[in-house]
């Protein structure tokens, strides 16, 4: 990992979607700074904003208004081949409904971002199996994802999201879809991650999840109210 | 596309396009019905051509026939309406006159003739006209015969070639070659019989069904050298124009027109029907294979289809794919290489199927069927090839390439928010 610096800059980012007849201001000004090796929870009710300030920490969209530097890199004004390579790089996203492609392996799955990133074969093969015995599915490697349990879907996806050994890691209610004891399983691998060193940002309804972050921001109506230590 | 995008679009197709089989199969017969249609039509369109062709050279090409008439302009003193002679003489004179053209030859008729074999009498036209007229109005005589030659004439032997239709209408299995038959009472022996040939186009009456002695036979035993029809043959098409202009300006003097005048002969002028013919074929060709192209079409717009459907289906998969920093060119190659291996396999299967239905047909013999010997065979060539390539080709490209810009518009932070 990078030495302690920020990984994540925003100063007074704006988001308004415009429909066409209405324009909604979902961010009305989000100042967030983000160290190396934090571990924040965002949470909010929803309709607050946070799925939005999401998209654009993962560059998957960009802002209508402010500055974004993500590793120190300013995206904006980038191509979309630009921002997808920033994603490939920078950026593994984990997803509530787990979103692996479910025609190919749990071991394709995992290489994909690698397939992207223009990683050589053999040095991809390596990668794969030690990202997923890391997390425990060693031998799941050639299960298609309908042969997995959720928790173990969840797990495949946390080995993607690492694939590229990303600067950040974004993960949108990992335990949403769980039960409660996958979603701790998932909820230890995440402490794991950051007690090695990784940057994590969890958006959360899951008061559990949000308390194990060292830091909590709270969003609600396109702004941050609240952005502290974990209440104990 | 570079190399590493091409290889990705690759990986990626073999990856995520394990193919619904029922969908694959359903999309491809259609490209493969498509290509079909198209190879057929234009391989029928090909053989009627090549058959129509065929049929009218069966006269000949490049021959312009001429019948004598009468004047339209007063010459030199001489009233309009004069009636003018062409005999055996005046074809001599053009030939020195007219070095350039292929051939010249007059052509006197007996219409009706009695020829007489045993007890049986058959009326047929008898034609007297020189050697050179056999290889160029296409009478080739059957094996173990012969056409008339020159010494025939110069010794104004009795000598026949008959039509094959005539000639079994006389013989009937017997062979005709060698027996001697009565023209007009007075003996000749058949030398040869005509190839059977398919004939579109004729004047005074189908090769077939008359008989050619040499003229100046002819002239011996009817007693007439008065031409009914001068028939000259030029090397080239395009020389043709010029040479009815120039046999005007040679033999108006001689026999007394105004080489102006352009309505002493009624002139049949055959390259002006190739032309048309080729014209007609053309326009033929052109509308089969449009109907070809507009069904090959169908096909694409069904690939186009399917492809929208999978583009649609796999949305998810695009989104989350470009999350993991797929380029553009990423999803869209894919798709567009799926467009184009339904698209290749349809065509080759289509056309393997074409090449066996052209192969079994061409097999059915088409002696003696009316329909099919007009029709002809149906011919495969290179050009319909390469035409069926390029529209399949395009369809294909199309067919992938516009849901592959759908697939490559996909907003993934909309595609991934939650359900």
């Amino acid at each position: 990992m990078s030495s302690n610096g920020q990984v994540i800059s925003m100063s007074a980012i704006r988001k308004v979607y415009d429909t066409g007849k209405v324009k909604v201001e979902a961010l009305k000004g989000i100042d967030l700074e983000v160290d190396t090796g934090q571990f924040v929870a965002i949470v909010g009710p929803s309709g607050s904003g946070k799925s939005t300030l999401m998209n654009l920490i993962g560059c998957l969209d960009t802002p209508t208004g402010g500055t974004y530097r993500l590793a120190g890199e300013d995206v904006a004004g980038l191509s979309r081949d630009q921002l997808a390579d920033i994603r490939n790089r920078r950026v593994g996203f984990v997803f509530q409904n787990f979103n692996l492609l479910p025609q190919i392996s749990a071991f394709e799955n995992v290489e994909m971002p690698l397939l992207f990133g223009g990683v050589p074969p053999k040095k991809r093969k390596e990668r794969v199996e030690e990202l997923l015995a890391r997390v425990g599915l060693a031998d799941r490697m050639e299960h298609k994802p309908t042969e997995l349990s959720g928790g173990q879907m969840q797990r495949v996806a946390i080995a993607r999201a690492l694939a590229m050994d990303p600067d950040i890691l974004l993960a949108d209610e990992p335990t949403g879809n769980l039960d409660t004891s996958s979603g701790s399983d998932v909820m230890s691998l995440f402490a794991d991650l950051w007690q090695q060193g990784r940057t994590l940002i969890v958006i959360t309804h899951d008061m559990s999840l949000a308390r194990r972050a060292g830091r909590v921001v709270e969003v609600r109506d396109g702004r941050i109210i609240r952005d502290g230590e974990a209440a104990a | 596309m570079t190399r590493r995008d091409l290889g990705l679009a690759f990986q990626l197709f073999f990856r995520s396009a394990r193919l619904q089989k029922k969908r694959a199969t359903l999309t491809i017969a259609s490209l493969a019905w498509g290509t079909v249609t198209i190879l057929l039509l234009l391989a029928f369109g090909e053989g009627l051509k090549r058959q129509m062709a065929s049929n009218e050279q069966a006269m000949g090409s490049n021959l312009a026939i001429l019948w004598p008439g009468e004047t339209s302009k007063p010459y030199k003193g001489l009233a309009e309406g004069r009636s003018i002679h062409v005999r055996l003489d005046d074809v001599d004179y053009i030939r020195e006159r007219m070095p350039d053209l292929d051939a010249v030859w007059g052509e006197l008729t007996s219409w009706r003739t009695a020829l007489a074999y045993g007890r049986k009498t058959v009326n047929a036209r008898v034609i007297g006209t020189s050697p050179n007229y056999g290889d160029r109005r296409k009478h080739f005589p059957k094996p173990g015969g012969r056409f008339l030659d020159p010494n025939d004439e110069a010794d104004k032997r009795r000598v026949v070639f008959l039509g094959n239709e005539l000639a079994k209408e006389i013989f009937g299995e017997e062979e005709p070659v060698g027996k001697t038959l009565l023209v007009n009472n007075s003996p000749f022996t058949v030398i040869g019989v005509m190839q059977r040939k398919r004939q579109s186009s004729t004047y005074g009456g189908p090769d077939a069904q008359h008989a050619i002695i040499s003229e100046t036979t002819f002239k011996a035993i009817f007693g007439k050298d008065r031409l009914n029809v001068l028939v000259i043959r030029v090397k080239k098409p395009e020389e043709m124009d010029d040479a009815l202009v120039r046999l005007n300006q040679v033999l108006g003097p001689r026999l007394g027109f105004d080489p102006e005048d352009t309505r002493v002969f009624g002139v049949w002028n055959t390259v002006e029907g190739q032309k048309m013919g080729a014209k007609i074929m053309l326009g033929l060709e052109i509308f089969f294979g449009v109907i070809g192209a507009l069904t090959l079409i169908i096909g694409g717009v069904g690939v186009a289809n399917i492809m929208y459907a999978v583009v649609k289906e796999r949305t998810r998969e695009i989104g989350v794919k470009m999350a993991m920093g797929a380029r553009r060119r990423w999803i869209t190659g894919p798709f567009i290489l799926e467009g184009m291996v339904y698209t290749l396999v349809g065509g080759l299967f289509g056309a393997l199927i074409s090449i066996v239905i052209v192969t079994l047909l061409g097999l059915i013999p088409s002696e003696g069927n009316d329909v099919l010997e007009f029709l002809g065979k149906p011919t495969l060539s290179w050009p319909i090839g390469a035409a069926t390539v390029v529209i399949l080709g395009t369809a294909g490209l199309l067919a992938g390439y516009f849901p592959a810009r759908r697939a490559a518009s996909i907003d993934p932070a909309t595609t991934l928010r939650y359900e």
